[in-house]
């Protein structure tokens, strides 16, 4: 009975949002389809002792939880209409109890994550939706990941499951020409989330690991589901960053800058898987904005140390990256990078033509840069005001006591 | 599903245009409802709005009705013309007015049709119940 118990626990860890997405598909309802999963593991923890694990699990709690909503289904009298939908589409193959439809499984992870993405969706709300949905973090999980309060989770995802209702916005994968923009939003998703736990946008803690694990564990998913080499690219970006983790801040929780980090605390597997797979889509010669950005910090991770780093590749890739995705923080990357490589006058110059655009005004690591670079040029007065207008910007409690420190260091 | 989908535009800068240039335009749009729209059963009617200058406001103010000239609000961009749409789901919708002539100078919001028949059902049955 004990190793029942584990082998559903294990199963629930791994398959629980995978019944879910069928599910969603079958009854129509994310509701019904979350009562519909929590009923089949149920069921199984009271049949697999005596009727044994079943050789397809997912299949089996599928099969269940369809059966077991639409029996509830029938039992409540305003809902006779869309039971009468259902049996008429489900028919006999209600009582199927193993689905082989590998192929329609597959199908059912992709239609959730792009339901959870879509664009009529406010940004934050699919942010939610798929780290609940897909990812199956419980709303006190993802509220306490984003500092927020459960309530106000539950809120949002409520209201997005009611306009996902209301607006009849389909559970379906997004037709071939449509594809391509919406696989981007899914990855913007994804990218928001790894970049939550990687560098929390506010509070105490520098980095929220789970986060970041997460939104690896989705791209790797979706990698799965999905051959595309973005897709590919930003797994190699999120590995190739979430490898630094343990060397980002010290025993303080301050900030340890990239050129002073302890490179023997990178993981090198996540390093050596994250290059591998770079390595393999630029040989492609098919590749978009989330690889370029992975060469980078592939670049930065096969130096053995800071001042082995190749700032020459870097500010080519960097060229690369500004004609695939021009943005000015793109520009500000380029321009540190090519301060390492001419030396910082260099970098200066470049910085304060995208400040005197109007452009990163409120960007703290923008006024960061600049001041860095007047610092190393020796114009301390300079360097002061500029460490103090970014300051005045930055959020982070290891960013501002790092901006802090460079102040002092500058003396009176 | 019905969609009712409400298209904004700059009064102003259509009237720069030539007046070939507008028919042009107009050309496309009416092309695009009656062979892709009408023809395939998704117009479910619409109509193009007169100007703003034609507009007039009613607001409840003070205990009574106030008439102003003009439109509700005072924005760049104003409501020139509504459609009612009917379509499969959200995606459809999106796909049939992303491919709508109009979108390249106007903008639209969709806004699903609320099914009230409940609502109305119950009011008739409270109102007959006065009577």
């Amino acid at each position: 009975m004990e190793n029942i118990r584990t082998v559903v626990d294990e199963v629930y860890r791994s398959e629980s949002r995978r019944v879910f997405a069928t599910l969603v598909r079958l009854l129509g309802d994310f509701d019904l389809a979350e009562d519909a999963m929590h009923e089949a593991f149920a069921a199984a923890v009271e049949q697999w002792p005596s009727i044994g694990v079943p050789t397809n699990p997912r299949a089996w709690l599928v099969s269940v939880g369809r059966f077991k909503a639409i029996d509830a289904l029938r039992r409540k009298e305003r809902l006779k209409e869309i039971v009468s939908d259902l049996a008429e589409e489900v028919g006999p193959a209600l009582y199927e109890m193993e689905d082989r439809d590998e192929a329609k499984f597959k199908d059912d992870d992709l239609r959730l994550i792009f339901t959870c993405c879509h664009p009529a969706l406010a940004t934050n709300t699919q942010v939610v939706l798929t780290l609940r949905e897909v990812c199956g973090l419980t709303t006190e999980e993802v509220a306490r990941a984003f500092l927020s309060s459960p309530s106000t989770i539950a809120q949002r995802i409520v209201r997005g499951k009611a306009k996902i209702r209301d607006a009849k916005i389909p559970y379906e994968v997004p037709s071939p020409p449509d594809l391509p923009e919406r696989l981007d939003a899914v990855l913007s998703v994804i990218y928001l989330v790894f970049n939550e736990g990687y560098s929390a946008s506010s509070g105490d803690a520098l980095t929220r690991p789970d986060l970041s694990g997460e939104a690896i564990r989705l791209a790797r998913l979706l990698l799965e589901l999905l051959l595309d080499t973005e897709v590919a690219g930003l797994l190699a970006l999120m590995l190739l960053h979430d490898s630094r983790r343990a060397a980002r801040s010290d025993d303080h929780g301050d900030l340890v800058l990239l050129e002073d980090q302890d490179r023997s605390l990178w993981n090198r597997d996540q390093i050596a898987e994250g290059r591998e797979i770079v390595e393999r889509i630029l040989s492609t010669g098919n590749f978009g904005a989330y690889t370029v950005q992975a060469a980078i910090a592939a670049a930065h991770a096969k130096a053995p140390s800071s001042s082995e780093t190749d700032w020459g590749e870097i500010v080519a890739l960097y060229d690369i990256l500004l004609r695939a995705a021009p943005s000015p923080v793109v520009e500000l990357n380029r321009a540190v990078a090519v301060a390492m490589r001419d030396g910082p006058a260099a970098g200066l110059e470049l910085v304060e033509a995208i400040l005197g655009r109007g452009e990163l005004s409120e960007y703290h690591l923008a006024h960061a840069a600049r001041a860095d670079l007047l610092r190393r040029m020796g114009r301390k007065g300079e360097a002061k005001s500029a460490y103090e207008q970014a300051l005045t910007l930055a959020k982070q409690a290891p960013e501002r006591r790092f901006l802090q420190k460079r102040l002092t260091e500058l003396g009176p | 599903m019905k969609y009712i989908c409400l298209g904004y535009h700059d009064e102003k800068s259509w009237e720069g245009k030539t007046e070939a240039d507008q028919q042009a335009m107009m050309d496309e749009c009416f092309a695009y409802d009656d062979d892709v729209l009408r023809k395939n059963g998704h117009f479910a009617g619409g109509e193009a709005l007169q100007g703003t200058e034609s507009a007039v406001t009613l607001r409840f103010r003070n205990g009574k009705v106030d008439v102003t000239d003009g439109p509700y609000a005072e924005t760049k961009e104003q409501i020139g013309g509504i459609l009612i749409l009917e379509a499969r789901d959200l995606n459809h919708a999106i796909q049939l007015m992303s491919k709508h002539p109009g979108v390249k100078t106007s903008t639209f919001e969709i806004r699903p049709a609320a099914d009230i028949s409940e609502l109305i059902r119950e009011s008739e049955k409270r109102r007959s119940k006065k009577n």
